[in-house]
C-alpha cells in the first residue's frame, strides 16, 4: 500500500457568522476591521486530514496545509498546526487579487513540488461561492475528483467517497491520487487545544512565492457591482383580526 | 445547492429565543397545578375586589384601539389565551387571572393603576415573563399588566451612548439596535430573546457581564415610572451625573413591581468591543478554579468581561440534552469560561496568550481551548448558557437556588446539598427518588452560584429537605439567598436570612408610602 501525502488548501474569509457589509462604492464587501477566519469548508477539510492521520497513522507520510495570501493569513495556518496538521506554508501573493484559476495553478505547482497524492479542499468559499478551484485543479492534474464529499474512507489504495445528491446518496471510488472537496456534513471541526496553540505560535511556517512555483497570477474577471439580495417575504392574506389570531395560533406563533 | 444555509446555524439571537421564549403550544400541554393549590398557606386577601364586567368596560375604554386586552370574563374568550400570562417560564407557578392588559402608553398605565387603586383591584406587572422566582405571574386573580406593547426605542445619543426606551423593549432588540451604532447594552443574559428591559430593571438583573459593566443600578441614568395611585414620576434624564436629592429610581430598580410600574428607562451604554475572545478551560479542582480566577484577573485586568464556572455534572447534562459540540474531549471536574472584550485584537491576544501559558505551566488548568472564530465562540457560550434549558429537559422540574457566597466556600454548598439529598434518600437513579442530579454553575466572577436540583417531578419532600436548609447555610456564610433572581413568590418567606428585621421594617414602611392600598404585587417580595 502506497504512502499518502496529503495537501490541504485553505482560504481566509470573513468569519461566516458575521453579516457582510457592502462598501460605499458598491464594488466589494467591506472587510475593514472585520473578523476574518478560515473558510468553514476548508476547516472541514483540515479536520478530515487530521482524522485520516489519526486513523491511518503511519500510512499518512505527510500532511501539509497551504494558503495563498499575505502574512495576515498566518494565524489560520498556525491554527491548523495546533489542531494536528504536520506542516504549514504560506504562498505569499502580496496585494494580488486571487481568482480560482490562479489558486488552482498555485495548488498544481505545489502538488508537483510536494509530491502530494491526495488533495483536500473545501467545496467552495463563502465569499465568492465559486465552487471552481477543486474542479479546475483536477482537470489540470488529470486526477479524479470527488466533490461535495459527506463521507470519506480509504481502503488499501482506494478512496471511497459518499456524496449527497438530489436523489439521495452516491458512492464513488477510485485509486489515488485524487482530489476531494468537502461538504458540510463530512465532519465537525475540533477545537484546537490550548497547549498546542501555544506551541504552534512558535512553529516555523514554510514560505513560497508564485515565482518559486512558476505561476503568474492574472486577473481575468472584473467585479462590476455588488448589491444586497432582495428580501423575500412570505405573505398570508387574512380577512379579519380573528382570522389573523387563528392563523398565528396554527403557525404556532401564539 | 447545499451551501452553508443548510447548516443549523442559528444566529445568536434566535438561539436564545428558542431557549427562553414560550415554546408555543407545546409548552402548555402539561400545565402546573394552580399556585394556590400547591401552596395552601397562601390565601387570597379579601381586601381586594373581584373583577367585574364594568371594570373590564372601563379598562377597554382606557386602552382604546392601540392597546389590547384579554377578557377572561367574556365567554367567547378561549381560556387558554390567558395561559401565557398566568403560567411562569419554569412551568411551576400558575395564577388564575381573568384579565390581561397590554397598554400602549404611559398615560394608559397611569389611568389603569389609578382605577385599580380606587377599586382595590390587585395588579401584577409583567414583562417577558422569564423570571425564575414566580414574581411575574398572578398568585390568585391579580390583573396582569403586561408591558409588551410599550416597545419603542425613543432616542439614542451617538456621542454619549445614552439610549432612552420603553420598558417593553426586548433586551435583544435593544442590543441589536445598539450594535448597528457600534454600542452595546450593558446587560446580557440567557433570556435576552424574550425578557424586556423594564423587567430587567425591576429585577436588577445581573447577567453575564456584570463583572465588566457593573449593575443596572449604575447604568440606568433615568426612569419614568407610574405610582400605584396613577401619578407619573418623570425622572427620565440622560445625565451622567445628577446629585439633586434622593435618587428614587434606585428604589424602583430591583423592586420587582412592589412600588409601581417602570415605563421608560434611559441607559448609558458602552461601546461595542471590536475584539471578543472566549477561552474554555478544564480544571482539576475547585482550589485550582480559585487560582485560575486570580491569575486571570492579574493578566487580563481591564479586558476581562466574563468568568463563568460550570461543574462536570452540568456539562454531562448539556451533552445529553443538547447537540452542542464538546470543546474538550476529556472530562474534568470543573470548567471555566473566560471572555475578554477589547478594542485591539493583537493586544488582547497577547494578554490571553500570556495568561494561558501561565495557567498551563503552573498546571492550574489541565486543558483548554480558545475559540478560533465566531462560530466556536458561540458554541463555547452555549455550553454555559444552555445548561438551564438542559436541566429543564432532564426532568419535569428544577429547584433553583441563586445565591451569593464568599468565593472560598462557593462550591461547598453544591457538595453539601448533594450529601444531604442522599442522606434523605431523595437522590438516586430509580424513579422512586425524585432527584435526578445536583448541578452547580454560575457567574463566579461575581461570587454568584446557581445551585440547581433537577427532579423527576416537583416534590414536597425535596422542598422540605432543602428549605430552609439552603438558606440557613447561605446565611451562616453571610451570603445572599438571592444573588440576582430576586424574591418574587419563591423567596418571600426567606428574606430574613439576608436582611435584618430593621431593614425589612423600613421596606414595609416605604411600601405604605408608595402603595397604601397594597395593590401592587401582593403576596410576594417582602
Amino acid at each position: 500500500m502506497s504512502k499518502i501525502r496529503i495537501l490541504v488548501g485553505v482560504k481566509r474569509t470573513l468569519d461566516y457568522m458575521l453579516k457582510p457589509r457592502i462598501n460605499a462604492t458598491k464594488t466589494a464587501v467591506d472587510l475593514s476591521g472585520q473578523k476574518m477566519s478560515i473558510n468553514p469548508f476548508c476547516d472541514i477539510a483540515v479536520e478530515e486530514a487530521i482524522r485520516m492521520k489519526e486513523t491511518l497513522k503511519n500510512r499518512i507520510e505527510d500532511t501539509l496545509v497551504v494558503t495563498a495570501g499575505q502574512t495576515s493569513s498566518e494565524p489560520i495556518l498556525r491554527q491548523c498546526l495546533a489542531k494536528g496538521i504536520g506542516r504549514a506554508a504560506l504562498i505569499n501573493v502580496g496585494e494580488k487579487e486571487l481568482e480560482p484559476l490562479s489558486v488552482a495553478k498555485l495548488l498544481k505547482a505545489t502538488v508537483e513540488k510536494e509530491k502530494s497524492n491526495l488533495v483536500l479542499l473545501g467545496k467552495q468559499a463563502i465569499d465568492d461561492d465559486a465552487h471552481q478551484t477543486g474542479g479546475m485543479l483536477a482537470a489540470m492534474l488529470g486526477w479524479p475528483q470527488f466533490t461535495s464529499a459527506s463521507k470519506v474512507r480509504i481502503e488499501g489504495d482506494k478512496v471511497i467517497v459518499t456524496r449527497e445528491i438530489d436523489g439521495g446518496e452516491e458512492t464513488l471510488s477510485s485509486t489515488l491520487p485524487a482530489i476531494i472537496t468537502t461538504d458540510l456534513r463530512l465532519n465537525v471541526p475540533r477545537f484546537a487545544n490550548l497547549a498546542k496553540v501555544m506551541k504552534a505560535r512558535k512553529a516555523p511556517l514554510g514560505k513560497m512565492s508564485p515565482e518559486d512555483l512558476g505561476v503568474t497570477i492574472d486577473q481575468r474577471l472584473q467585479t462590476v457591482s455588488v448589491s444586497e439580495p432582495v428580501q423575500k417575504r412570505q405573505n398570508i392574506m387574512v380577512k379579519s383580526v380573528d382570522e389573523m389570531v387563528k392563523t398565528l395560533k396554527e403557525l404556532g406563533a401564539l | 445547492m447545499h451551501s452553508l444555509q443548510c447548516r443549523r446555524v442559528i444566529p445568536f439571537g434566535k438561539l436564545s429565543l428558542s431557549l427562553h421564549a414560550p415554546r408555543n403550544a407545546l409548552r402548555f400541554v402539561h400545565k402546573p397545578a394552580f399556585t394556590f393549590e400547591s401552596y395552601k398557606s397562601l390565601h387570597r386577601d379579601p381586601k381586594y375586589a373581584k373583577l367585574s364586567e364594568q371594570d373590564v368596560q372601563v379598562f377597554k375604554s382606557i386602552i382604546g384601539k392601540d392597546g389590547s386586552l384579554i377578557d377572561g370574563l367574556d365567554k367567547s374568550t378561549d381560556p387558554a389565551d390567558l395561559d401565557a400570562f398566568n403560567i411562569d417560564w419554569m412551568n411551576k407557578y400558575r395564577g388564575k387571572t381573568q384579565l390581561a392588559l397590554k397598554p400602549k402608553t404611559t398615560q394608559q398605565v397611569s389611568e389603569i393603576l389609578k382605577y385599580c387603586n380606587q377599586k382595590k383591584l390587585a395588579v401584577v406587572p409583567q414583562g417577558g415573563n422569564t423570571g425564575l422566582v414566580g414574581g411575574s405571574v398572578p398568585v390568585f386573580d391579580e390583573i396582569v399588566l403586561n408591558l409588551g406593547l410599550m416597545n419603542q426605542i425613543h432616542t439614542f445619543d451617538e456621542i454619549s451612548g445614552v439610549i432612552t426606551l420603553d420598558s417593553g423593549v426586548i433586551l435583544e432588540n435593544a442590543d441589536n439596535f445598539l450594535a448597528e451604532k457600534g454600542y452595546m447594552f450593558p446587560l446580557d443574559l440567557g433570556a435576552k430573546g424574550s425578557c424586556q428591559v423594564g423587567g430587567c430593571a425591576a429585577t436588577a438583573a445581573g447577567g453575564l457581564r456584570l463583572l465588566r459593566y457593573g449593575s443596572l443600578h449604575g447604568s440606568i441614568l433615568g426612569m419614568e415610572a407610574v405610582l400605584p395611585d396613577g401619578t407619573i414620576l418623570d425622572n427620565l434624564v440622560t445625565l451622567r451625573k445628577d446629585n439633586t436629592g434622593l435618587d428614587i429610581k434606585q428604589l424602583f430598580i430591583g423592586s420587582e413591581g412592589y412600588l409601581g410600574v417602570i415605563t421608560k428607562l434611559s441607559v448609558i451604554c458602552p461601546k461595542r468591543p471590536s475584539s471578543t475572545n472566549v477561552a474554555f478551560f478544564g480544571v482539576p479542582s475547585y482550589e485550582n478554579v480559585l487560582k485560575a480566577f486570580s491569575e486571570t484577573r492579574s493578566h487580563l485586568t481591564e479586558i476581562l468581561s466574563a468568568f463563568e464556572l460550570m461543574d462536570n455534572t452540568s456539562q454531562t447534562l448539556v451533552d445529553k440534552y443538547s447537540g452542542t459540540q464538546r470543546p474538550l474531549e476529556d472530562e474534568h471536574p470543573f470548567y471555566v469560561l473566560v471572555e475578554t472584550q477589547g478594542s485591539n485584537k493583537e493586544h488582547d491576544e497577547q494578554k490571553i496568550t500570556a495568561l494561558v501559558e501561565d495557567l498551563l505551566e503552573k498546571e492550574i488548568i489541565s486543558d483548554g481551548v480558545l475559540a478560533q472564530d465566531e462560530s466556536q465562540l458561540r458554541v463555547l457560550w452555549e455550553r454555559r448558557e444552555g445548561i438551564t434549558e438542559c436541566l429543564a429537559k432532564a426532568g419535569s422540574g428544577v429547584y433553583k437556588y441563586d445565591v451569593s457566597l464568599p468565593l472560598p466556600v462557593l462550591y461547598d454548598l453544591v457538595n453539601d446539598t448533594k450529601k444531604r439529598l442522599i442522606e434523605f434518600n431523595l437522590l438516586d437513579d430509580t424513579p422512586e427518588h425524585p432527584v435526578i442530579d445536583v448541578v452547580g454553575f454560575g457567574h463566579m466572577g461575581d461570587g454568584n452560584l446557581h445551585l440547581n436540583i433537577a427532579v423527576r417531578q416537583f416534590d414536597k419532600r425535596v422542598e422540605k429537605c432543602l428549605e430552609p436548609w439552603v438558606y440557613e447555610w447561605v446565611s451562616r456564610h453571610r451570603g445572599s439567598i438571592s444573588a440576582e433572581h430576586g424574591l418574587g413568590l419563591l423567596k418571600k418567606p426567606f428574606v430574613g436570612y439576608s436582611k435584618s428585621k430593621e431593614m425589612i421594617h423600613l421596606m414595609k414602611t416605604l411600601k405604605n408610602v408608595f402603595d397604601p392600598n397594597g395593590i401592587m404585587l401582593p403576596y410576594k417580595y417582602v
